[in-house]
């Protein structure tokens, strides 16, 4: 099958327009799935009640269903408001998802942009949404949209620390920073000499896994690190003066990067596209390859918003504490480790 | 199981996922959600549920006591008065109330309840029915007609505790 896309070999301009179409539709799609699989099912099942039920089979067209009613809704920009940078803020966030996305392999073959510094680029590009989130807090003009935007700021930035810092300890045991090459790690990986199963990661940096879930649940401003848009304080925070279709972008962005999160979770920590006793090289992958890390994702996923569903708030203080206190010592003792290990073994 | 730092936090998830567990298993299993589908399945309210206040006019003398309770001014009565025939041959002809007008506008009602609580003759009686949305709030307002055929939602009364002196609906069949 390599060979055969080998022979098409597509003019640049036309691969880049299939990888922009698949991105376009794939996007938005993940964060349907996960909106109507986790934030509308399984929170209702966690709550004991069943969920939409109306639209569509079982409820599940609900979401789409929103969306339509938010396109619909009238694009309110407020009088005082920076009107360039307002416009713009949703905007930076989603090219931040986006860009997430394009180091993701879903096989071998199957990513849009194989850099050798991958992972290190997903964590420079995540760090673009900090960005957009200040714009829109500032742009708005509201006291309670700074007041989330600072917020989220701090928050975003403080968890950048330990994600990078659990990331590394996986980056030194697979010694590379291609994704591709991590999977492969992995797969080629053996515990005490079994080599079966191959080597996980979760196994030897679990710790790692942990505090990358933690600063992802941080990167997301999910429950229980929802200070920025706390309902009950700051009216939803930077996303208070934003309607319709710009506040669609910024739910949209949101849960498209717990995808793309969620995935690089899945690919560091759970062998990605890899499946247990078949050989990364074999052409099968094309196939199984994308259906193996979307259920990867799935898992790494319903624990992200199992714990949004379970935990209340952090206080302010609290969640900055937890970070610099907690998460980056133990992520900094869990490299000193892993390096001591890797040298010594 | 000793205790260790973070114990509860589990505990927590425990929780949660074993709530959707729950959730999920089916009705025979004793399991299910604890809501239901509202318009296709309806819970029966309480007997005492405050749904809607209904209204027995024979009963009612225009005494005023509930307008004047009401905490929301939401109950209107207007009346006058006739001369009904005397009780014996010979007697004097009574004065009696008739009631003109009998509104209650739940738009404003807040089902305190004051009203049913302070009603001297048994005119006033709270029903659990509840499904009375209207497409415009003046249709909220309920006339004297409407009132009453709310009595016919209103259920018996149980006693409040076992051997309790009985409430019953003094209504003249």
């Amino acid at each position: 099958m390599t060979h055969v896309l080998a022979s098409l070999d597509p003019a640049y301009w036309q691969s880049t327009a299939i990888k922009l179409l698949v991105a376009a539709i794939l996007v938005p799609t993940t964060a349907l799935i996960l909106g109507i699989v986790f934030l509308f099912k399984v929170m209702s099942w966690m709550q004991s009640r069943k969920g939409p039920q109306e639209a569509g089979p079982r409820g599940l067209l609900q979401l789409l269903a929103d969306g339509a009613k938010f396109v619909q809704k009238e694009d309110l920009i407020p009088d005082r408001a920076d009107r360039f940078v307002f416009k713009a803020a949703p905007l930076v966030v989603l090219m931040s998802t986006l860009l997430l996305y394009a180091i993701l392999p879903a096989s071998q073959h199957l990513v849009i942009a194989d850099l050798d510094v991958g992972i290190f680029f997903a964590l420079a590009v995540s760090s673009l949404s900090v960005i957009g989130v200040l714009m829109a807090g500032w742009g708005s003009a509201n006291k309670y949209s700074l007041m989330g935007g600072l917020r989220a700021g701090g928050q975003l930035i403080a968890y950048e620390l330990p994600m990078v810092l659990a990331v590394v300890g996986v980056v030194i045991q697979a010694g590379t920073l291609n994704m591709n090459g991590i999977v492969e790690a992995q797969a080629n990986g053996s515990i005490f000499g079994f080599s079966a199963l191959g080597n996980p990661f979760i196994l030897t940096q679990f710790v790692g896994f942990f505090i990358f879930l933690a600063a992802v649940q941080a990167e997301l401003t999910q429950p229980p690190f929802d200070m920025p848009v706390a309902e009950s304080e700051l009216v939803g925070g930077y996303q208070v003066e934003y309607s319709g279709f710009r506040f669609l972008t910024f739910f949209l962005a949101e849960f498209a990067t717990a995808f793309a999160f969620a995935g690089i979770a899945a690919t560091l920590f759970l062998g990605g596209w890899w499946v247990p006793f078949i050989n990364t090289n074999s052409d099968w992958y094309w196939l199984i390859g994308p259906i193996a890390l979307f259920t990867k994702i799935m898992i790494v996923s319903f624990i992200i918003f199992w714990v949004r569903f379970t935990y209340p708030r952090f206080r302010e203080d609290q969640l900055q504490a937890f970070a610099w206190k907690w998460l980056i010592p133990i992520s900094l003792v869990n490299i000193l480790i892993t390096a001591v290990l890797k040298v010594a073994f | 199981m000793p205790d260790f730092p973070g114990k509860g936090l589990f505990k927590g998830l425990g929780v949660t996922f074993g709530e959707m567990v729950k959730t999920l298993k089916p009705d025979s299993m004793g399991g299910g959600p604890v809501t239901v589908d509202y318009p296709h399945v309806k819970e029966a309210p309480t007997p005492r549920a405050r749904g809607v206040i209904a209204l027995h006019e024979e009963n009612c003398t225009a005494c005023m006591l509930c307008s004047r309770e009401c905490p929301d001014w939401c109950i209107y009565i207007e009346a006058h008065k006739y001369l009904a025939p005397p009780r014996r041959e010979g007697g004097k002809p009574r004065q009696k109330n008739a009631l003109d007008r009998f509104d209650i506008d739940f738009s404003l009602c807040m089902y305190c309840g004051i009203c049913v609580e302070v009603c001297p003759f048994e005119a006033l009686f709270w029903s659990p029915e509840y499904e009375y949305s209207e497409s415009h709030i003046s249709q909220l307002l309920h006339d004297k007609s409407r009132l009453g055929e709310w009595m016919e939602t209103v259920p018996a009364f149980e006693a409040y505790e076992a051997g309790a002196e009985q409430k019953v609906k003094k209504v003249p069949s």
